[in-house]
């Protein structure tokens, strides 16, 4: 069961008690500076209303039937897109089939810049101008745990049946009653292939000496610690405790301190191997395709014998949506195999639909056999998901991680 | 409006000063124009209350915000936390001590760079307008492009691969494994190019009304070149300086993207470095906030000492 404040009534009432006390000394004028500071700093990140209040987030009314729109939030290149019309064609064709205007807009660049944008709106239970938001396994358990989302009527998506079979029960949200996949990617290691002619095998040839102060590891704190953890020899689906994450993040440290890790990064760490400056990388495959693609066939992507991790970006419904009916039938749409391929073909990440891969022989059957959107067995039984952390994990681990990084 | 105050309204700047001859019209003059002053600053003064006043209140109070027990992520309630400043400083003061020194060593490089530059375009070219305005143009250039892109640009320039290293590792200035991205000395550099112009440019305006007879006025009375700099060139053109100074350090004290492109994970991350992964990646909002104010604080003291100790009254 996800862990929702609210629904813990011992420490509503304490948050309630706290609250109700310093409204009294407020209005007495005892405090005028806590006053003053307290009136501005509610907008300053409008989350006392939320913990603050008796019961959940109410979900918005459904204004579905007459306002005939979808706003769907994003992340750039992913979703299919002619060059030359300016258009989504799946997404036009979705409206002209449907009647619903759906809005696109890849306004996602980051899931923790993301939620601190869209944070305070949440907490307030007021609409975000999204219908449908796209956002990591991590994120969305935590937005699903705070109740920012609305539960889906999967009746009104029958489609979702085809969702591949081990993403039907993850463990952020049993059922997927509030998320269904968008789609998923490996974080596993990457090398240039004329600077490291024998290639790599694990995450620990990533120490090798003449790959000092050439290499780089990713910023987002689940795929590097869990690579680094796999490497230990832990099971970062299973239930690892602060024990092996701070082996792991150990060894960070030290590789950090001692240069062999010349940065941390996000996304730019492909400006550094096209550049030169990393010949190494921890990273994520789909970016290794593109690369490739784009400047020439330079580099390999393997998953390290020890296990990589495997990522989804989920789609959900925010709480203050007022169209989450038509948020359904998007989803809908989106599940159906043949919809799926032609987003699939494009966007060069693993398809979660059943029935894609057929669906696919006629949209481009070179694609058909391409292991990173049509993964196969055996990629699969080598990468793990990380698990579900909870809230007080989450911060500590995340510090701890900003910390040993640097930040 | 009389003819009297008419006539006064323009007296000669040099009979204003000599306080003894005022009569009181003009006094009473100098009061009106004070009134209309005030409705003058009127709309910067709302615009400042609404987005500068407001927001460091409402970021004074996140800063003293508490997390209730068992609150999730991003959960706090208004209180009094003072704490959230005694964890913060303990944790980060030596990212604030090297926010400020790396400010501080970027200011002074972009003055040593800046000001004889300005000195150039300003006084050594004043009758050349075609070759000052290509100059000027120079430096404002830059701002053409995204500051972002222009940094990301001298990663590939300064890249490992790249020419500026190749060629130091040839004449063995460079150490062979030697590099010059992801190191503090890139993190400056990028610091002092960025904030040049501003420096250069309030240094070229005070330079450019320099009356150029002061200088010759320094050369008839047997002044070296560089005794007439220091005693006639050099003070006048310090509200230039103060103000060139003041507009490098503070946005360089605060600059995370220099660090964050050019710099490494050990020992170049800046206080805005860490602002960010506080808010953002955490998600400690009284502790992003309270960083953020001492932050604010620590420059407001170090330019009050600065401008006391080296500044004009122009300037306060």
């Amino acid at each position: 069961m996800p862990k929702r404040l609210p629904e813990d009534p011992r420490l509503r009432g304490l948050i309630a008690a706290q609250m109700s006390r310093r409204n009294v000394l407020m209005g007495a004028g005892g405090l005028t500076l806590a006053g003053l500071l307290a009136a501005c700093g509610t907008g300053g990140t409008g989350t006392s209303t939320n913990t603050g209040s008796a019961g959940g987030l109410a979900p918005a009314e459904d204004l579905s039937d007459q306002e005939k729109v979808v706003n769907w939030a994003n992340w750039t290149l992913y979703l299919d897109y002619d060059d030359s019309t300016q258009k989504y064609p799946s997404l036009e064709a979705f409206s002209k089939q449907s009647g619903i205007q759906a809005k696109y807009s890849e306004d996602i660049d980051g899931n923790d810049t993301y939620f601190g944008k869209i944070q305070g709106q949440l907490a307030a239970g007021q609409d975000i101008g999204q219908d449908i938001i796209t956002l990591t396994d991590w994120m969305a358990a935590r937005l699903i745990r705070l109740g920012y989302t609305q539960e889906l009527d999967h009746a009104n998506i029958p489609n979702a049946a085809n969702l591949l079979e081990t993403l039907k029960n993850v463990d952020f949200d049993p059922g997927r009653k509030n998320s269904l996949t968008w789609q998923s990617g490996y974080a596993g290691i990457a090398w240039n292939k004329e600077a490291v002619p024998g290639g790599l095998k694990t995450v620990g040839d990533l120490w090798k000496p003449e790959l000092k102060g050439r290499v780089e590891v990713l910023d987002e704190m689940r795929d590097t610690m869990g690579l680094l953890m796999m490497e230990n020899g832990v099971d970062i689906s299973g239930s690892w405790g602060a024990n092996e994450y701070d082996a792991a993040l150990e060894v960070l440290q030290k590789q950090i301190s001692s240069g062999q890790i010349r940065q941390v990064k996000g996304n730019s760490y492909k400006e550094d191997l096209i550049s030169g400056d990393a010949l190494a990388v921890i990273c994520w495959s789909g970016d290794i395709t593109q690369l490739n693609f784009e400047e020439g066939d330079k580099w390999e992507f393997a998953i390290p014998e020890a296990g990589g991790t495997l990522w989804s970006d989920n789609l959900m419904v925010p709480i203050g949506s007022p169209h989450k009916k038509n948020a359904e039938a998007l989803m809908d749409y989106y599940y159906d195999p043949v919809n799926a391929a032609t987003a699939a073909a494009y966007v060069n990440f693993i398809c979660p639909v059943e029935g894609a891969k057929e669906a696919m022989e006629k949209i481009d059957p070179e694609l058909v056999d391409n292991p990173l959107i049509f993964p196969t067995e055996e990629d699969l039984a080598r990468v793990s998901v990380f698990r579900s952390l909870d809230a007080d994990e989450e911060t500590d681990f995340s510090d701890r991680f900003q910390q040993t990084i640097g930040n | 409006m009389s003819v009297q105050a008419a006539a006064d309204k323009t007296p000669a700047p040099d009979k204003r000063r000599g306080g003894s001859e005022r009569g009181s019209g003009e006094l009473k003059e100098e009061r009106r124009r004070g009134r209309m002053g005030y409705w003058l600053i009127l709309p910067g003064f709302l615009f400042l209350l609404l987005f500068f006043v407001l927001p460091v209140f409402s970021l004074l109070a996140t800063s003293l915000y508490a997390k209730p027990p068992g609150a999730d992520i991003g959960q706090f309630v208004p209180a009094l936390e003072f704490n959230n400043y005694v964890r913060m400083l303990g944790s980060y003061w030596p990212e604030l001590l090297r926010s400020f020194g790396f400010a501080l060593i970027a200011t002074a490089a972009a003055l040593a760079i800046g000001y004889p530059m300005a000195y150039l375009i300003a006084v050594r070219l004043r009758h050349h307008a075609l070759l000052r305005g290509i100059l000027l143009v120079l430096i404002i250039a830059p701002f053409f492009t995204s500051f972002i892109l222009r940094t990301q640009a001298w990663k590939q320039i300064l890249a490992d691969e790249g020419p500026v290293v190749s060629v130091l590792r040839t004449f063995a200035l460079l150490p062979d494994d030697g590099r010059l991205t992801a190191t503090a000395f890139a993190v400056v550099c990028g610091l002092t190019y960025n904030f040049l112009p501003f420096m250069a440019l309030p240094i070229y305006a005070n330079l450019e009304r320099l009356d150029i007879r002061l200088i010759e006025a320094g050369n008839d009375l047997y002044a070296s070149g560089f005794t007439t700099f220091r005693t006639v060139t050099l003070p006048l053109s310090m509200p230039g300086v103060i103000a060139g100074t003041l507009l490098t350090f503070i946005p360089a004290a605060g600059d995370y993207i220099n660090a964050a492109l050019l710099g490494n994970n050990r020992d170049t991350t800046m206080i805005g470095q860490v602002v960010d992964s506080r808010f953002f990646r955490v998600v400690d909002y009284p502790g992003a906030s309270a960083l953020s104010f001492v932050l604010m604080l620590a420059i407001l003291a170090l330019v009050f000492i600065y401008v006391r100790r080296f500044g004009t009254k122009e300037l306060l």
